[in-house]
């Protein structure tokens, strides 16, 4: 991918609008803003040429990107599924069973915390506390939320996920 | 009697948009303050005696009075809704339901404080919030609200929303304006302060969600009357989200003179334990609040009833006490295992940790390490002294308070059930299921501090 790399000018417009936000040559506190961007339009992850051009996009240099990058966990330095499960496991989602969640989806698909199904489709990815703590067992999907989990809803979710009927923005 | 003044609204159809919001006194405060001089604003605040909702409990109108005001410099005013803390998910609540009441908050503070941009700094994970902000923003502008000289004060606010990315840190103060300015969350020495050198090297006051949208009952009521509210030095309502073992989990406001167990038990807060169970324990402020057994969280050491405030909470200092923190109330029952539940804190802390400081970056690791053979029956007796002195290293040696937070819920799991952590290493049986043991229906004597 590493030939054309370049926001859609839509996006490219609502980069402009993002650096607007703060003063005159503060440029780089768009960075997290844009790698959200970036994260979205070029396939769920930030390769280095990716980072690389949104370097250049707001004039800083490639290490400032990467350093950013690398540091946040919303940030996939790898490649992930379609669908990347993120369920939360810190103590309060515990105490109400997220344990039995994240192991029903291990067994479901196949897979470990932290690996993707061989179709690509799912990423399991255990999270820490996302604030949702009183409405838990939870996990979060894309832009949203999906709470107070029994096995039967899990079921319903990747049903869903299969079926391409997810809202994910 | 509960008495609401920021979520007596949440319940109505529609609040989350202007005119709904407006037609119940919505933007009234604003109205009100920009007819005051910013002095007395911070005035009103200060009688109010708000505290920082964050998490400290800071007198609110004595930190926006450090603000410094040097000559042509710009100020700002950031506000908080990095809410990562586990148990927390007030603000979220505030902000889902209530976007006006903080754009509300958010005008008076700025006014009072001099920030003609202002910034919502928000977790990332909270991807949809930032929609219903930016409505909110986009709504009060058109209303006149925001935008150039609101109301013909000559006052001018623009409100952004800005977007982390997945990092506790974070919700400190100066990690937040690292992010803002596009950084690593690496939390900056103190001094300076925020205060003299913020967001870009300019003053800079940070403020929680819940703190900001405070301010509108106090300009509403005035700050001698939201001083009235609840007792001594815990004024005002105070939001509780509560969570873990109990039958209504969700976010409540509270007038700080109920008790604990009223709090735990009546129908009208967490509604009892599920199932009959008996209460264990409780990390009543955010994880990083010593966690107390439930003979010391419904009475403090000296057998008085515990209230739901910052002074009874923390009754008893570290010994026998723990902390009113974020109001993030998490609540275990019998079947639950603190060394369990403190293992996954401790992995937190050690995901969290942003690294910079040792005792932070290795003692964390340590200390997960350590849970985690304890509580996969690989124990020995000698770890749980050696968990006792790496958190002991740990505090009050760190660039942040991040270190504080990871090492205090280990030193309390210690201090009230080190018995369980060492019926953990002679009966590994407890691995096949997160049961510890129930024994504090029956509440133990209280361990002296070490
Ligand atoms: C590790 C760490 C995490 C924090 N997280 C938050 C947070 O998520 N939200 C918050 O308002 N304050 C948080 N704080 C407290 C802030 O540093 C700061 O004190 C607070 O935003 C001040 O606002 P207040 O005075 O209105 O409470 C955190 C502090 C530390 C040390
Ligand atoms: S205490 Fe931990 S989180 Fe805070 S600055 Fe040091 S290493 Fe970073
Ligand atoms: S612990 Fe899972 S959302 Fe807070």
């Amino acid at each position: 991918m590493s030939e054309t790399i370049a926001f859609k000018p839509e996006t490219l417009e609502k980069v402009k609008q993002i650096i607007a936000r703060y003063p005159e040559g503060k440029q780089k506190s768009a960075l997290i803003p844009v790698l959200h961007l970036a994260q979205k339009e070029f396939g769920g992850w930030l390769d280095v040429p990716v980072m690389d051009y949104v370097a250049s996009v707001l004039e800083i240099t490639p290490i400032e990107v990467y350093e950013v990058a690398t540091f946040y966990t919303m940030f996939n330095m790898q490649p992930v599924g379609k669908y990347v499960l993120e369920v939360c496991v810190t103590g309060p989602c515990m105490l109400r069973g997220s344990d039995d969640i994240v192991n029903y989806i291990k067994e479901k698909l196949g897979i470990q915390a932290g690996e993707t199904t061989a179709d690509g489709l799912f990423t399991l990815k255990p999270a820490e506390c996302l604030g949702a703590c009183g409405y838990a067992p939870m996990m979060q999907l894309g832009k949203f939320y999906h709470e107070n989990l029994t096995k039967e809803k899990v079921d319903e979710i990747l049903e869903l996920c299969r079926q391409g009927q997810i809202a994910l923005d | 009697m509960s008495k609401k003044l920021l979520l007596k609204n949440a319940h109505i159809e529609g609040i989350r948009y202007f005119d709904t919001y407006r037609e119940h006194g919505g933007y009234q405060s604003v109205e009100k303050a920009l007819k005051m001089t910013p002095d007395q604003i911070v005035e009103e605040v200060k009688t109010s005696g708000l505290r920082g909702r964050g998490g400290a409990g800071f007198p609110t109108g004595m930190k926006w009075s450090f603000l410094a005001k040097p000559e042509g410099v710009p100020r700002y005013l950031v506000v908080n809704a990095d809410e990562s803390e586990p148990g927390t998910f007030k603000d979220r609540y505030l902000m889902e339901f209530l976007p006006h009441l903080l754009i509300e908050g958010m005008i008076i503070a700025s006014y009072a404080l001099g920030s003609n941009t202002s910034y919502i700094y928000i977790r990332g994970e909270y991807a949809w919030i930032p929609d219903i902000l930016e409505q909110a923003i986009d709504e009060a502008k058109k209303a006149g609200f925001l935008g150039k000289n609101i109301l013909g004060s000559g006052f001018d606010l623009e409100i952004y929303v800005q977007r982390g990315a997945g990092a506790y840190i974070c919700g400190e103060e100066t990690a937040l304006l690292e992010s803002l300015e596009g950084k690593r969350g690496n939390p900056r020495l103190k001094p300076p302060f925020p205060a003299v050198k913020g967001l870009w090297q300019c003053p800079t006051v940070v403020n929680n969600v819940e703190t900001i949208a405070a301010v509108v009952p106090i300009i509403d009521i005035t700050g001698a009357e939201y001083a009235k509210i609840g007792v001594g030095r815990s004024t005002g309502t105070k939001l509780i989200s509560a969570c873990g073992n109990i039958n209504k989990p969700g976010v409540y406001e509270i007038d700080m003179t109920i008790t604990v167990e009223e709090f735990i038990y009546s129908d009208e807060y967490c509604g009892g334990i599920p199932n009959g169970k008996k209460l264990k324990a409780c990390i009543p402020g955010g994880s990083s609040v010593p966690i107390v057994p439930a003979n010391l969280l419904l009475k403090t050491a000296s057998g008085e009833p515990r209230y739901m405030n910052y002074e009874s909470l923390s009754d008893g200092g570290f010994a026998t006490g723990t902390m009113m923190g974020s109001g993030g109330f998490i609540v275990l029952d019998e079947d639950q295992c603190v060394v369990k539940h403190t293992m996954t804190l401790a992995h937190f802390y050690n995901h969290e940790s942003c690294g910079q400081c040792t005792p932070c970056r290795e003692g964390t690791g340590w200390m997960y390490k350590i849970l985690k053979k304890i509580e996969s029956g690989q124990g020995e007796m000698k770890d749980i002294d050696l968990l006792w002195d790496i958190q002991r290293k740990i505090e009050g040696n760190t660039i942040c308070p991040l270190g504080d937070a990871a090492a205090w819920p280990v030193a309390a799991a210690i201090r009230h059930f080190r018995d369980e952590f060492e019926w953990h290493i002679n009966n590994p049986e407890c691995l096949t299921r997160n049961y510890g043991i129930a024994h504090y229906a029956d509440p133990l004597p209280v361990v002296e501090k070490q």
